[in-house]
């Protein structure tokens, strides 16, 4: 089984602050991982290569600093990294960046796509399933237990209120939850062979086949109006009343805030 | 010149300190406590390949250099010196040896099951008469055909009990005096070979430290680590290695105490304000971060000159005499920073205070590394 597995290298958003005045991220000092989701896709495909001995490509786009995100996989045991980085790739939405992934993985065979649900930087969840959109592909999203069945895979799709279990066909493209499992540690010896004996492959443009029109901030239908931080809320007012009165208090403000 | 870490000593930091937060941290209090051997930290410590790191990967191990091991002692000695030390004394007193001066049959026998992970090993040569002069082994080793029998015990024995391969120093010829000492591979196993006294000790409380004795222990001759003879001379230079691992152990020890009382200081409230707002406290601070930070270019310097073949056994001994008298101050200032609470079990700096009191002992006295310095300067 070939499987690729797309990762985001993101700021660790635990750690980051945003700029009251500019209303965007600070990045200095802030230290990048791998997407969680994304990370998680990674431990199961790992797990499919040490159980069924699959062949695991990870793949990113990002701006050269992603070989660290790239290294870390290969040192956890990922047999191939490809960094897909150039300046016309620069500025993409998720538009740009699936239709960039997608002619990448048109020029690698593949039995099995896994994207993280969402990155944790952006919250779109769009890439992954785009990707599907683009490769004609089916896909499932939120995936939070995977089994092999011969040549189906066997999908546990996680809503908040219930779950599907979905047998499909491979190849197929699903996205998967952090929750999904606790990804292993880079080992000792993986760290050093990632940067003694394996390779980042660096992709640019010229590597891909793909309409330019498509492509970094020209090619994003995505315009940002406007980014701001949230602001803080006030205390709220306090009722010191009966049960019933309460639930009547509650009711008019919902209507009075058209909630319901 | 260069003090930047290399690429991949930045991401085996980020390894180790992701490990050490969610696995050696937790139960660093509890292993202290009930003072057991933490044997799941040690499985997953062999999983991830810290049990090999300096040796090459056909000996089983990760392919890394000095200094990559060095950071590992170090990170997981900042939240658990317990396992920092089980760690040094498997790597660097009896894999190193082995990797050193053992034989491609012994390296293939025990190196590499070593390194992997697969077995754990130890180092003796204390003996009840003979500690800071190693020099007066008792125990004897007598040749019987192609064996020799082993009598006599050992003490303070770092993993003791636990290992299951041992480097044991024995007396083959008393009238050569230290040219009469050899040394041996041991397995835990071997009939004669039995496992003494436990110590209850005031820190490191969780690493085995016992006791052993041979009655009539039989080993084959090819277990000779080394010449005849030669025994004395391969634990000096394998104590010269040690004191490497256990330098990095204080080190990381005095970096878990300071980054616990920058914690501290900045929520503990006095006279209406944060301690840290104190000039005294700020002094302390700057003192114990630049010390710190003294002894770790000490280590880092040591593992260098090692790790590239060049004499390293005076920088070795200040990298220990320097980090151990460092860990000591560092976790008592540690503790008189956190006043009252740092005088209970609530917080870990009265912990790392007991664990790094051995550091100053262990693996050569901070007088033996005086010693050592001394004679290079006057030779």
């Amino acid at each position: 089984m070939r499987i690729i597995v797309c990762i985001k290298q993101v700021p660790d958003t635990t750690e980051v602050r945003l700029d009251p005045k500019t209303g965007t991220l600070i990045r200095e000092g802030v230290p990048s991982i791998i997407n969680p989701d994304d990370k998680s896709g990674l431990e199961a495909a790992l797990k499919l290569k040490d159980e069924k001995n699959a062949h695991v490509t990870v793949l990113t786009m990002g701006p050269p600093q992603a070989d660290v995100a790239l290294r870390e996989a290969l040192a956890m045991g990922a047999d191939k990294a490809i960094l897909l980085t150039d300046r016309a790739f620069a500025g993409s939405d998720t538009w740009a960046t699936s239709c960039t992934l997608a002619a990448a993985i048109n020029k690698l065979g593949y039995d099995l796509i896994i994207a993280g649900r969402q990155a944790i930087d952006g919250d779109t969840a769009q890439v992954g399933p785009q990707i599907a959109e683009h490769l004609k592909l089916p896909q499932v999203s939120y995936v939070e237990n995977l089994s092999v069945d011969g040549e189906d895979l066997i999908l546990k799709r996680v809503f908040e209120d219930g779950y599907h279990l979905i047998k499909v066909k491979t190849p197929c493209l699903i996205t998967t939850l952090k929750e999904m499992n606790e990804a292993r540690y880079m080992s000792v010896g993986g760290i050093f062979d990632s940067y003694r004996e394996k390779e980042v492959e660096v992709w640019s443009l010229k590597d891909i086949e793909v309409d330019h029109n498509n492509l970094g901030l020209s090619g994003s239908p995505t315009k940002v109006k406007k980014s701001f931080t949230k602001g803080a809320k006030s205390a709220g007012k306090q009722y010191n009343v009966e049960a019933k009165e309460a639930a009547k208090i509650i009711v008019d403000k919902l209507r009075e805030k058209y909630i319901i | 010149m260069n003090f930047n870490l290399l690429k991949e000593h930045e991401m085996l930091l980020k390894l180790y300190n992701e490990f050490t937060e969610k696995e050696v941290k937790p139960l660093a209090e509890e292993v202290d406590e009930t003072e057991e051997f933490p044997v799941k930290t040690l499985e997953k410590l062999n999983k991830y390949g810290f049990m090999g790191i300096p040796f090459p990967k056909k000996y089983g191990g990760a392919g890394g250099d000095i200094l990559s091991y060095a950071l590992a002692v170090e990170t997981l000695s900042k939240a658990c010196a317990t396992t920092g030390v089980i760690v040094s004394a498997h790597t660097s007193l009896c894999a190193a040896p082995i990797y050193e001066f053992g034989t491609t049959e012994q390296k293939e026998k025990y190196l590499i099951p070593l390194a992997k992970g697969e077995k754990l090993g130890a180092f003796a040569l204390t003996e009840a008469n003979a500690g800071t002069d190693a020099s007066a082994q008792q125990t004897v080793a007598v040749k019987e055909g192609d064996h020799y029998i082993i009598n006599g015990s050992k003490i303070f024995i770092t993993n003791a009990g636990v290992a299951d391969i041992y480097i044991i120093m024995a007396m083959t010829d008393k009238s050569q005096g230290t040219r009469g000492i050899s040394a041996f591979i041991v397995e835990a196993e071997t009939p004669g070979f039995t496992i003494g006294k436990k110590e209850a000790k005031m820190g490191i409380r969780g690493s085995s430290t016992c006791e052993l004795i041979f009655e009539n222990c039989k080993i084959p001759q090819e277990n000779m680590l080394g010449k005849e003879g030669k025994g004395f001379s391969i634990a000096m230079k394998t104590l010269d290695g040690g004191r490497i691992g256990i330098a990095a152990q204080a080190l990381g020890i005095a970096q878990g105490a300071l980054d616990e009382t920058v914690n501290y200081v900045k929520e503990r409230r006095q006279f209406g304000k944060p301690i840290s707002y104190f000039q005294n406290t700020q002094f302390q601070l700057a003192e114990m971060e630049t010390k710190i930070e003294a002894a770790r270019m000490l280590v880092y310097k040591a593992a260098f000159l090692k790790e590239n073949k060049l004499p390293y056994s005076r920088e070795a001994a200040m990298a220990k005499l320097y980090a151990a008298e460092t860990a000591m101050e560092v976790t008592t200032k540690a503790v008189q920073l956190h006043g009252g609470y740092g005088y209970t079990r609530e917080y870990p700096v009265e912990r790392m205070m007991r664990d790094a009191k051995i550091t100053e002992i262990y693996e050569g006295t901070s007088e033996v590394q005086k010693m050592v310095i001394a004679a290079n300067l006057l030779k």
